[in-house]
């Protein structure tokens, strides 16, 4: 069992700029052909600001702070035993280049399953941009696999 | 565009099969640079028979097939499971359909089933969207 006191736990805030290139570089590892996502005279037509970042870019925010996943230290879990169980997005308003995001994460809940052989841990995140604007919340469930 | 009503299917989305260099690109372009998606020695030192493919980008995919179908600003919500493993050299088919039709907050919202499905025919993600469509 990891350690459920620790529910409750909020990581230190962090703020991950938003790039033109970052977000090309995520459409093409997506495979995203559309050029709204690639070309900042289309988005802008579809009335962006800028290139506007796909559905599932928030995650990559995530990985913008100061290390890698900063819960699986806190709780002594290993990256090696890591899957991802679930993810949620709730979208308030678009992100796009440009942009400063906020980026804050909490613990909501650790618990175990099988007895013990699955380790969950619930993250609940949010994106604030530069305008104070809460534009996209995210629940992450994280299960490690022992033995 | 034809109405959109219960039972209206979102037109699949089928990918190229899942290589080492798809992963590695997923990787550098997400920061998400867990070596069990990029190295093949730490994953099967992890127990696992090879690098596999994150999570994130076959949701990214489903993204993708949810934004072909109707604008992203009218993506409220946005979620799902990953059901299984997704392996190197996997083909991955993402599909939906309209389960549901809401009224919320002044629009109406189309609550859509979507999954994500290896070629025999095991699904890897199982999810939900909300989608407004007026």
């Amino acid at each position: 069992m990891l350690d459920t006191s620790k529910i409750g736990h909020q990581f230190p805030a962090f703020t991950a700029y938003v790039e033109k290139g970052q977000l090309r570089f995520f459409a093409k590892a997506i495979g995203e052909t559309n050029p709204i996502y690639t070309d900042e005279a289309i988005a802008r037509e579809a009335g962006y600001r800028s290139l506007p970042a796909p559905p599932t870019f928030a995650m990559a925010l995530d990985m913008d702070g100061p290390e890698l996943l900063p819960v699986l230290g806190f709780l002594k879990m290993d990256i090696a035993r890591i899957l991802h169980g679930s993810q949620e997005f709730e979208y308030l308003a678009a992100i796009c280049a440009g942009d400063s995001i906020t980026v804050t994460s909490q613990i909501t809940d650790i618990f175990d399953k099988k007895g013990g052989a699955l380790n969950f841990v619930v993250m609940e995140n949010t994106y604030v941009n530069q305008d104070d604007v809460l534009v996209a919340k995210a629940t992450s469930t994280l299960v490690q696999r022992n033995g | 565009m034809s109405k959109i009503e219960i039972g209206t299917e979102i037109p699949a989305l089928e990918l190229a099969p899942i290589s080492r260099y798809t992963l590695a690109l997923y990787a550098g372009a997400s920061g998400d640079h867990n070596p069990i998606h990029i190295d093949s020695d730490f994953a099967r030192k992890a127990g696992m028979p090879d690098v596999f493919a994150h999570g994130m980008l076959s949701m990214a995919y489903l993204g993708r097939m949810l934004t072909n179908w109707q604008p992203q600003a009218q993506l409220r919500k946005f979620g799902n499971r990953f059901a299984a493993i997704t392996q190197l050299q996997d083909i991955i088919t993402c599909s939906g359909k309209v389960v549901e039709l809401l009224e919320q907050d002044g629009e109406t919202l189309a609550r859509c089933e979507i999954q994500a499905t290896r070629a025999d025919g095991d699904q890897t993600l199982i999810g939900e969207a909300l989608v407004a469509i007026g």
